[in-house]
């Protein structure tokens, strides 16, 4: 948790400084659904958008971990994003996405409901998050991006793969 | 080549390469004594030996770098890099004139006048050093003076570039004619290239599956072509990683001679397999372990001259290192011809780190014994050297070498020697598993820990007299909710899958298959739902954020492109408690040639030995024994005739109340009568006898049989499970319900017997000590209780003293026979009662006894007997007769 206060001074940073320039500083984001939430993830750390996978359970592995999916040759982990945010899980049977994101070598494949495009997003729109957050979005996500007529939670996603007894 | 040259050569060539980076260093830093001094006393040692070697070419050339570097060290000459060079090449000269007699075994021809001449200049102050001199026939090579050559290591580490040389124990010389057969190549380039042909063969594997289901497609012939193409490129891939053993081993004799040095012992090494090649990865994981285990068997099992001369051994002790191919595996083997491992140190320190029981020691084999030492901390060197010695031992070697899916055992004979086998997977990136599936999912289990399968029927009727086996001879069995299965007469300790992966889904046919796997020395059988096919698979680490889960050692994708989680019978055992708590306990086998001792280990410890025993059932039906010797009489107590006294049945018994205890815990209150065995601890009805009776369900039978116990430790009141007349049946404890009734059983002190009378116990069977033991303490003896006849003579010539001897016939080792012709030999024992206990008290038998020197013979078992003649002994005692002659 302290690592997050620390870092909210530079968001805030960020935010200073978009305001004097704007449009300058734009980030594209991949966008996706969880229950019912537009959320955003950062497109460079996305390697892979995949549709419904094939995913091998792992047995005693902790309850975010989905399972092992075979992405051409390479073993990919995939995390239940639903799970990882303490929402309620899919419905059975509901098709699902993922998407793919390298960290230290290693591929994970984040669940989540509905990939859908690709948006570039102006800092001037930045906000870091509500206080009153509920701390499983809290911890994952670093700010929420104002849309027309709704928000976008940027997730954090070295932090979602960070899964460590003591995370989530 | 003789060892001392190979001694040599290894010295030289390591003094070489740091000779090297001394040199530049001196260069660069030309008043550094402490480096100065370094390097003289190098060249001056690589002088002395040449010379004590006779190698007449080496000495000349390091005598002439030597005068120079005396000058220099003397500051009689400036450091300059003139000098250096002309060192420099002066090594070179000598690298290349070792590395020639590394090839050859002797001195090369050649001529270093032209160096010779060039350090002499320097040495008398005449001239400036030539620059480059020229050398020999070869021309200067790529290992110019400067900078820095890469020291000569024949054994590459992980970091630096490895020679792909096909020409095991070849060191890369620096002589120019194997210059264009190799090339250095980066470890690197070769991991990658083994990554790529992994996936190419998981690729191919794919093609295959889709191609075989649809027949007779225009891609069968070039995919046939792809798939051996593929085999030969991994095959060759496999090859570059291949490095002989022997690179694991050029730092040992070394190693061995400074150990020999140090600790004041004359040693040998011998190595056989040297060229014996495995994967460079498993190598280097094998290293430490291996060089480990040399230090051991130098320091702690090998005796000094001194000792070894006592034993009558040759002053020099010897250490063998031997390499072998065997199926798929690598088989290397430390073996010592030293002092072995002392079996009574282990097993006082095994007890006395509470390890195990003393009960349960008295029940486990030498083998399992000497397995103690894989224990962590467990050090059997008396005094901590500086060499080992400090408890972090055969442990981490143990864990070291199971982490990459090998095994490791042992063989020791006291006195004689101890013997370590390694079994290791040839390469660790690509192996055979068996696809087993449990509720519907699959998982992988390397084909090394696999010993066999056996197809079982699941649920065995528990109930009824005749709930033996109708589902064929594997049915799996409980004891108290734990399967086990009974596999040619020995219990096999057996876990679900699913229940252990916490796998939920519809399962468990009525009939499943049991994979019998081995986990260091013990056997383990995981129930599975069905077996699949074997397949070659590569393995893959897990996602570092499950590395916590020791249940998996990888994934892999499979043929058809599912990824699928790799078993680790190892994290199995250790989930289910068998390796980290009772491992080395008796119920294990192991495989191959050690498999064989210590099955015959085991079964000695219920060898032979035919044996009434008492078939009864309580506590819910379950088939449970008692010897039957033990057992006074067997009577049936009606119902009125239980009187109960502070919350505890009693009945009137032969006209004195006896306590009863239900072996249940309750009786059934709705029973008529119930059947009750009486334990008494002495016959004859004296005031001070005591009886007991037990109460269980039903007297089922007697039956004579061998027995084998195992799993000792089956919970209070019981001594373990024993197949019984083919049924896994649980032996009851007498010991500890006797005192269920009386909580003084075995306190002796009761008036009658004044001044105890001392017993000694030969018998090697800990279960059956276990039986006399209490039943002769019962009975108002002090008991001492050993398992072979050295140790009884051991006693004796300690001095201890006994009233009689009761000895087992059948032993390993000396038998009682012999035991007995050595007691009335000589020493203070010679005319104690000596009563010999046997299985088969055949008339010719019992003379040959006394012929050797038997007071008497009794049946074992027949505890009254035993007690009647002990009594009639003990009375006559001064006037035991002592046999004449060795009549047979």
């Amino acid at each position: 948790m302290t690592s997050i206060v620390l870092e909210r001074p530079r968001q805030s940073d960020s935010i200073a400084r978009g305001v004097g320039a704007p449009a300058a500083e734009e980030c594209a984001f991949v966008t996706l659904m969880l229950a019912g939430q537009l959320c955003g993830v950062p497109v460079l750390s996305v390697r892979d958008i995949l549709g419904e996978q094939t995913i091998t359970r792992i047995p005693l592995a902790p309850p975010e971990i989905a399972g092992s999916l075979n992405l051409r040759g390479r073993i990919v982990t995939a995390i239940d994003l639903r799970r990882r945010l303490r929402l309620p899980d899919a419905s059975p049977g509901a098709v699902r996405m993922s998407v793919v994101a390298d960290q230290g070598g290693e591929l994970y494949a984040l669940l989540v409901d509905q990939v859908s495009e690709v948006m570039s997003l102006g800092a001037q729109h930045f906000e870091r998050n509500p206080l009153t957050l509920p701390p499983a979005w809290a911890a994952f996500s670093t700010g929420v991006y104002r849309l027309q007529g709704r928000l976008m939670a940027v997730l954090d996603v070295p932090r979602l793969i960070a899964l460590s007894p003591e995370a989530g | 080549m003789d060892d001392l040259l190979t001694d040599f050569l290894t010295e030289t060539q390591e003094s070489l390469a740091a000779l090297d980076v001394a040199l530049v260093r001196l260069e660069r830093n030309p008043t550094d004594e402490e480096t100065l001094g370094l390097i003289f006393r190098l060249v001056h040692t690589i002088k002395g030996t040449c010379g004590f070697l006779g190698l007449p070419r080496l000495e000349r050339v390091a005598h002439a770098a030597e005068n120079v570097l005396g000058r220099v060290r003397d500051r009689q000459l400036a450091v300059t890099a003139d000098i250096i060079t002309t060192v420099l090449s002066a090594l070179d000269a000598i690298k290349r004139i070792v590395a020639a007699l590394g090839a050859a075994g002797r001195e090369p021809a050649g001529d270093d006048a032209a160096i010779i001449a060039a350090l002499d200049a320097i040495f008398e102050g005449r001239a400036a050093p030539v620059e480059t001199p020229p050398v020999a026939t070869a021309p200067p090579l790529a290992v110019a003076p400067l900078p820095v050559v890469p020291p000569v290591d024949i054994a590459p580490t992980r970091s630096e570039p490895v020679a792909a040389d096909p020409t095991p124990g070849d060191p890369p010389s620096i002589d120019q004619t194997s210059g264009p057969q190799t090339i250095r190549v980066g470890v690197d380039v070769l991991e990658d290239l083994m990554t790529l042909v992994s996936e190419l063969v998981l690729t191919r594997n794919q093609l295959l599956q889709l191609a075989r289901a649809q027949e007779n497609t225009g891609f069968s012939v070039p995919l046939q072509r792809l798939s051996h193409i593929t085999s030969d490129l991994q095959e060759g891939v496999m090859k570059t990683r291949m490095q002989p053993i022997g690179n694991a081993w050029n730092k040992l004799p070394r190693l061995v001679r400074d150990l020999a040095r140090d600790v004041g012992k004359k040693i040998e090494l011998v190595m056989h397999g040297a060229e014996t090649e495995l994967d460079r990865q498993v190598l280097e994981l094998i290293k430490d372990p291996l060089t480990h285990m040399v230090r051991n068997s130098g320091d702690h099992g090998l005796e000094s001259a001194t000792e070894r001369r006592e034993a009558g051994k040759p002053e020099t002790g010897r250490i063998t290192l031997n390499a072998f191919h065997e199926g798929g595996h690598i088989i290397i083997e430390i073996a010592d011809d030293g002092r072995g491992l002392p079996i009574e140190r282990i097993r006082a320190k095994a007890l006395s780190r509470g390890l195990a029981t003393e009960a349960e020691l008295a029940t486990m084999s030498e083998a399992l014994i000497q397995r103690f030492i894989f224990r962590p901390g467990f050090s059997t060197a008396a005094a901590i050297t500086a060499v080992s010695g400090r408890g972090v031992g055969m442990d981490v070697v143990k864990t070291n070498i199971e982490r990459i899916g090998g095994t490791i055992d042992l063989r020791s004979v006291e006195g004689r020697g101890t013997t370590f086998i390694i079994k290791i997977p040839l390469t660790l990136a690509i192996v055979s598993a068996l696809i087993v599936e449990a509720s519907g999912e699959r998982f992988a289990i390397p084909q090394l820990s696999v010993v066999e399968l056996v197809r079982a029927n699941l649920h065995a009727n528990p109930s009824g007299a005749d709930g033996r086996a109708h589902g064929g001879d594997n049915a799996i069995e409980h004891i108290s909710g734990t399967p086990v299965l009974r596999l040619r007469d020995r219990l096999l300790p057996l876990v679900g899958l699913a229940d252990l992966l916490a796998l939920c889904g519809e399962t468990q046919a009525r009939d499943s298959t049991i994979v019998v796997a081995q986990v260091g020395a013990q056997m383990l059988g995981i129930i599975v739902d069905r077996v699949f096919d074997t397949e070659e698979i590569v393995v893959k680490p897990v996602a570092p954020i499950l590395r916590h889960m020791t249940m998996f050692s990888g994934n892999t994708i499979l043929g058809d492109g599912s990824v699928i989680m790799i078993l680790d019978p190892n994290g199995i055992a250790r989930a289910t408690g068998i390796a980290a708590g009772s491992e080395d306990r008796a119920g294990g086998g192991a495989r191959g040639r050690d498999g064989q001792e210590q099955d015959e280990a085991l079964m000695s410890d219920g060898r032979t030995e035919r044996s009434a025993m008492l078939l009864f059932r309580a506590s819910g039906g379950k088939p449970m024994a008692v010897p039957l010797g033990l057992v006074s009489r067997l009577e049936h107590i009606a119902r009125d005739d239980i009187e109960w006294s502070g919350g505890r049945a009693m009945t009137q018994y032969r006209g004195r109340l006896m306590p009863l205890v239900p072996l249940s815990g309750q009786m059934a209150a709705d029973r008529a009568s119930h059947p009750v065995l009486v334990f008494s601890d002495s016959e004859g009805g004296g005031e001070n006898e005591r009886r007991m009776g037990l109460v269980v369900d039903e007297i089922v039978d007697v039956v004579e049989d061998h027995w084998a116990i195992q799993l000792g430790g089956g919970g209070d009141g019981l001594l373990g499970t024993a197949v019984i007349a083919g049924r896994a049946t649980d032996v009851i404890d007498t010991g500890f319900w006797l005192t269920q009734a009386f909580t003084d059983w075995f306190r002796p002190a009761r008036g009658v017997s004044t001044g105890r009378k001392r017993l000694l116990v030969v018998e090697d069977s800990g279960f059956f000590r276990q039986m006399l033991v209490p039943s002769l303490t019962a009975a108002g003896y002090a008991v001492t209780a050993v398992p072979d006849a050295a140790r009884a003579l051991k006693l004796r010539d300690q001095g201890i003293g006994f009233d009689a001897i009761i000895s087992d016939i059948e032993m390993p080792g000396m038998d009682g026979l012999a035991f007995v012709g050595s007691v009335r030999e000589s020493g203070a024992w010679t005319d104690l009662p000596v009563i010999a206990l046997t299985s088969h008290a055949a008339p010719d038998a019992v003379e040959a006894g006394r012929g050797a020197g038997f007071t008497d013979y009794v049946e074992k078992f027949e505890r009254e007997a035993l007690l009647a003649s002990l009594r009639h002994c003990l009375a006559h005692r001064p006037a035991a007769t002592r046999p004449t002659a060795l009549a047979a």
